[in-house]
């Protein structure tokens, strides 16, 4: 599980919005499974099928949570048009250990719909997602 | 020898040999292709990983690609 302020569950779902129709990503960082650090991502790809975030912005914000004692948690991206659900590629480009892998749909503009996984080596796993006040 | 890797203070034998593409290898970073590497500071091009030697007070960070598609 996966436990997200509302705020930054809220966040994660404008930007999408304010990025449609392209792909926006996004990193979450916190401790053990509490989010408390939000950096929206630039994806460099500006595609509406792909994204692709900057090494340099990774570096930074990799920093920037070592400097607050806080760890890697998630990586969020959009799928504009698609379902919550990580395409092959996604599955194939989850690289980085240990951490959520957050999809944020707007197939249903009116309802945007969030899943989280867990992806290993080509395994994939939903995982419960806590939003709190 | 003393470097700093992705923010720890690391002690690894000493080799003069040792590149930035083999210390990836030592550390058993797996799908090596998909690493982007920052040697003090700097970001590396990927063919400069196995010519840029890892020397003492090194401040090395690396991280995966993070992109996909829908």
């Amino acid at each position: 599980m996966i436990i997200i302020p509302k705020a930054t569950y809220d966040d994660m779902i404008t930007h999408a919005q304010e990025g449609f129709p392209l792909e926006v990503c996004g990193i979450l960082g916190g401790i053990y499974d509490t989010v408390s650090a939000n950096y929206r991502m630039t994806n460099t790809d500006a595609s509406n099928e792909h994204f692709m975030m900057d090494p340099r912005e990774q570096f930074a914000v990799v920093k920037d949570l070592r400097a607050k004692g806080l760890t890697m948690l998630a990586i969020y991206h959009s799928h504009p048009e698609t379902p919550a659900r990580p395409s092959k590629e996604d599955i194939r480009l989850a690289l980085t250990p240990d951490v959520s892998y957050l999809i944020i749909s707007l197939a249903n503009a009116d309802k945007p719909e969030v899943n989280s996984y867990k992806i290993s080596a080509g395994n994939v796993q939903i995982e419960a997602i806590k939003v709190i006040i | 020898m003393n470097i700093s890797i992705n923010g720890k203070e690391t002690i690894l034998a000493e080799n003069s040999a040792r590149t930035v593409d083999s210390l990836l290898e030592e550390l058993d970073v797996s799908q090596r292709l998909y690493v982007t590497v920052e040697l003090n500071g700097e970001i590396l091009d990927r063919p400069a990983y196995e010519t840029a030697p890892v020397k003492e007070g090194d401040v090395i960070e690396f991280l995966y690609f993070m992109g996909g598609g829908c």
